[in-house]
């Protein structure tokens, strides 16, 4: 780790990480807040992250965009602890878009938790610092006599005390603490972290108050919709304008080319239609009269990439990617082979927040309000979109109504940002839910052809996989891909990997733990083929496919080395770990089940978080499958941060890959999307909801690591098994609605 | 065209087309905005108010099928927030996004009126219509049952190492 101190007075530190990626710290120099409150004029901000009022209000800055996963609640946490402040007298407000700031606030990669924790462990500590500095120099005493606890600064011996709102003054002249030097509390003395903290927002959201990006309303604001071709790559071909600015209310309509210079997801062409109402607006494009230059759309049909899969299955694939040990003599030594197709679906992220994105144009310069997550790019993509200088653009970050990644795109800001300046004016730019099901950036698709083979021990020895999945050029499109060191891979003696690429039209992102959410129901589903191939029971071979605890990792400069997110290694005792947890507060040793109910396990490393999952599911004479019970182990290192949060995205995310698996699918026809809302793309429902999803966590000795993701996909191969188990029929194609089983 | 609505116990006066959703009316004429747009469709249940007491999408409603019918927001339910509903949720941190609880309170506060102690069943059934993205099934059912003052189902476990209580 080194340290680069940029300025001689503005103490930026700019930290690089043994990892590489590099974090700007706080931006550390004492100044007076300008809250633009008179009232506030007093108060002191020791960094940006921190404000202390002379009442002793504290106030803390949450920089990351709060999507659901609990952030704008846990990062304050973490700060207020080492502060040594109580949180009930803290305020949570949230941050600007500001890199310079803040560093990343992208939220994504359940990466918030592992690149933040300790810097801003740091920041309360070096605020703490500076009051306990104040407080010894105001008493002349060393700093070593003095302690602190709930905002006060205390000298036990004189039994004298001074609080940090007391102490502002003479803080605010004291030099800013190194932050790398500062010393942190021992975790056995946190008094916040490790407790479970209500989400700060919660008394608002009840309440109903305006919070979202939907809510932002700003004076003389218009509203705005933006129809774009159904087909991807499409534009308009002809409208008839005139017909729609003569609608009722509607004060714009125009059409925009699109593009978006430079940048990936931008801006697409479409038409935008400007009126005195959301509903106005959204009326007019419903009876405006547009055609659409649709492009080519052969080949784009889900039906198409079915067929043109299977033909490539039968061809040489189009490169290797691993090849360890002799996979085809190992197969055709082995005592059993299983031989097995695999595929899922495309998937949209539906958030139930729709797009949209409030902007006002004014002297030049746009000001943004944006439910996103990464609004820092928001604003950089927005500016870029209508040719202005990033300073000319200021981003304020809403709560969102979740995001499961569709956010970590902001094609809605640049639309919301052109429409902006093209009107002049304040404008809020809404879509409609068949927009963001037809306009998203989906999961996708794929295509498992796979062969495996155990020996006469039970031993999984061979494995060799052709990967059907899309992109061109040699080139996989964004979350098509998949690695070199995926599992089974450096698990199995023999192992292939080989991958071919359909050519696709269709754009393509993360969804929610991105490639682990298909891969894991591949990967642990045909693990539990080979299981019962082997006469073994489908835990224990997995414990035996691990093998003894050790890290795994390949040799430097191998093709295999470049791993997903983790560097590339893989703790086989800390899956052990969460395998063994979920055996035992599952009972599965001693499991009984009556007939047509059973119980399928299965586990996935991924973002840095080892877990392991249980579903006990049954289907009757009927065919109705009913999940009733998940048990999940995970373990994401030394500190679980706030439990009750920790609890309910374990418990999500587990509930988020049972929706996927039960009944959503989106299909390609012609080059568009078939499915257009909540009737045909099927979000969960309370009566699918199972009774109890148990949740336990190994506390290791590893750095604390995200959990937005990494408890999804090991729940969609455990309920595929459990069926297996219940049935003996084994789900190879999802969802689960289209094999033949009914879904509550 | 003008309509008379009587919103949260107040008579006010809209002038708006006739087909406009009830929702929009709340939202963007009246600046009531916790009343949520998921779907447009009557599918997700994020637009849910009570009109004369019974819950219903007010996405789909437009404005002239209101009539006299009184209507109640979540801004409506207890703008102090204490309603028991309210209070269970944020004891048991129900929410994630939070996007969606607006239309979860409401069509749980009209079960709460018609069964007063519902079992796990009648809560699915009443709250089928309402969808959360974020999954928070669970912790809902347990604070319907904890502000209808049922015996509550057993907690989750809390992970060890922590601290404190759910």
């Amino acid at each position: 780790m080194s340290t680069l101190t940029v300025g001689r007075r503005g103490f930026l530190k700019v930290t690089v990480l043994a990892g590489g990626s590099l974090l700007l710290g706080a931006y550390f120099e004492p100044v007076r807040a300008i809250t633009g409150k008179a009232s506030r004029a007093a108060d002191f901000m020791p960094n940006a992250y921190i404000r202390i009022a002379a009442d002793g209000a504290v106030t803390i800055i949450a920089k990351n965009p709060e999507i659901g996963q609990g952030i704008k609640t846990a990062f304050p946490m973490i700060i207020a602890d080492e502060l040594d402040v109580d949180w009930k007298s803290v305020t949570v407000e949230m941050a600007m878009a500001d890199q310079a700031k803040y560093g990343s606030q992208n939220v994504g990669g359940s990466s918030s938790t592992p690149n933040n924790y300790t810097t801003l462990r740091r920041v309360g500590a070096a605020g703490r610092q500076l009051f306990v500095t104040a407080a010894a120099q105001t008493w002349n005493v060393p700093e070593s006599e003095c302690t602190t606890a709930s905002g006060t600064v205390f000298h036990r011996s004189s039994n004298r005390k001074l609080g940090y709102g007391e102490l502002i003054a003479k803080a605010a002249t004291l030099p800013p603490p190194d932050l790398q030097s500062v010393t942190l509390k021992d975790p056995k003395d946190f008094k916040i972290i490790g407790t479970p903290v209500p989400n700060v927002d919660a008394p608002g959201i009840v309440r109903g108050m305006p919070m979202y990006g939907i809510d932002v309303t700003l004076p003389g604001m218009l509203y705005a919709v933006y129809a774009k071709c159904p087909v991807f790559g499409g534009k308009v071909a002809s409208v008839d304008l005139a017909a729609v600015k003569a609608m009722p209310g509607v004060r714009h309509a125009f059409v925009v080319d699109g593009a978006s210079p430079g940048m990936s997801a931008g801006l697409n062409p479409g038409v935008a239609i400007v009126a005195d109402s959301w509903w106005y607006a959204k009326t007019a494009r419903d009876k405006m009269r547009v055609t659409w230059d649709e492009g080519s759309t052969e080949g784009q049909s889900t039906a198409e990439f079915a067929q043109r899969a299977a033909e490539l299955s039968q061809q040489s694939p189009e490169r290797s990617v691993r090849k360890d040990g002799d996979v085809d003599a190992a197969l055709s030594g082995a005592a059993k082979v299983v031989a097995a197709a695999y595929s899922y679906p495309f998937l949209a992220h539906a958030p139930l927040e729709p797009m949209n994105c409030t902007a006002s144009w004014q002297n030049g310069k746009l000001e943004m309000w944006a439910p996103s997550q990464g609004p820092f790019g928001g604003g950089q993509l927005a500016a870029r979109t209508v040719g202005i200088p990033e300073s000319d653009v200021t981003v304020h970050i809403t709560r969102a109504g979740g995001g499961f990644g569709r956010r970590g795109f902001n094609d809605f800001m640049a639309e919301a940002a052109w429409i902006a300046k093209t009107i002049g004016g304040p404008v809020k730019l809404l879509w409609t839910r068949e927009d963001d099901i037809q306009h998203d950036y989906y999961r996708p698709g794929g295509f498992h052809f796979l062969k495996g083979g155990v020996d006469a021990d039970g031993k999984l020895v061979a494995w060799h996989n052709h990967f059907v999945s899309f992109g061109e050029n040699g080139r996989a499109a964004l979350t098509a891909d998949l690695s070199a060191s995926e599992f089974p891979a450096r698990f199995v003696p023999n192992y292939a990997l080989d991958i071919s690429l359909i050519p696709l039209r269709v754009p393509t992102g993360w969804l929610r733990a991105p490639g682990s959410n298909a891969l894991a129901f591949v990967m642990q589903s045909f693990i539990d083929e080979l299981a019962h191939a082997a006469g073994k029971d489908p835990l224990q071979f997995r414990l035996d496919l691990l093998g003894a605890p050790r890290m795994v990792t390949d040799p430097p400069g191998a093709g295999g080395a470049r791993g997903r997110r983790g560097g590339g290694g893989y703790d086989a005792a800390r899956m052990r770990g969460v395998l063994e947890l979920v055996r035992d507060k599952s009972g599965w040793d001693n499991r009984q089940l009556p007939g047509g109910t059973g119980m399928g396990v299965a586990f996935h490393f991924s973002h840095r978080g080892y877990f392991a999952e249980v579903v006990e599911a049954s289907v009757d004479a009927t065919n109705l499958l009913k999940v009733h019970k998940i048990w999940i182990a995970g373990d994401i290192g030394s500190q679980i941060i706030n439990p009750s949060a920790a609890i309910g995205q374990a418990q999500g995310a587990a509930l988020d890959g049972l929706a996927q698996a039960l009944g959503q699918e989106i299909t390609i026809d012609r080059g568009r999307v078939v499915q257009s809302n909540f009737h045909n793309f099927a979000l969960l429902r309370h009566r699918q909801a199972p009774a109890e999803v148990e949740v336990h966590f190994r506390i290791t000795d590893n750095p604390p690591t995200g959990l937005g993701e990494p408890a999804l996909p090991p729940v969609i191969p455990a309920l595929c098994n459990a069926i297996f188990a219940a049935t003996g029929k084994r789900i190879r194609a999802l969802p689960i609605s289209k094999q033949g089983l009914r879904v509550a | 065209m003008p309509y008379q609505l009587k919103i949260n116990g107040k008579t006010t006066t809209v002038d708006v087309p006739a087909d406009m959703p009830l929702l929009w009316v709340l939202r963007d004429v009246l600046d009531l905005k916790g009343t949520k747009f998921g779907c447009g469709v009557a599918q997700c249940g994020a637009c849910m108010v009570h009109v004369a007491g019974t819950a219903t999408r007010s996405c789909i409603l437009p404005v002239s099928a209101v009539g006299a019918s009184p209507i109640t927001t979540i801004e409506g339910l207890a703008p102090d927030a204490s309603h028991p509903l309210q209070r269970a949720w944020q004891e048991l941190d129900v929410s994630q996004c939070g996007y969606c609880q607006p239309g979860q309170l409401m069509s749980a506060a009209a079960l709460l009126v018609r069964t007063p102690k519902p079992t796990d069943a009648d809560i699915d059934a009443a709250m089928d219509g309402n969808i959360c993205r974020c999954t928070t099934y669970l912790r809902i059912r347990q604070a319907i049952h904890h502000a209808a003052g049922n015996s509550a189902p057993p907690a989750t476990p809390m992970p060890k190492g922590s601290k404190g209580a759910l």
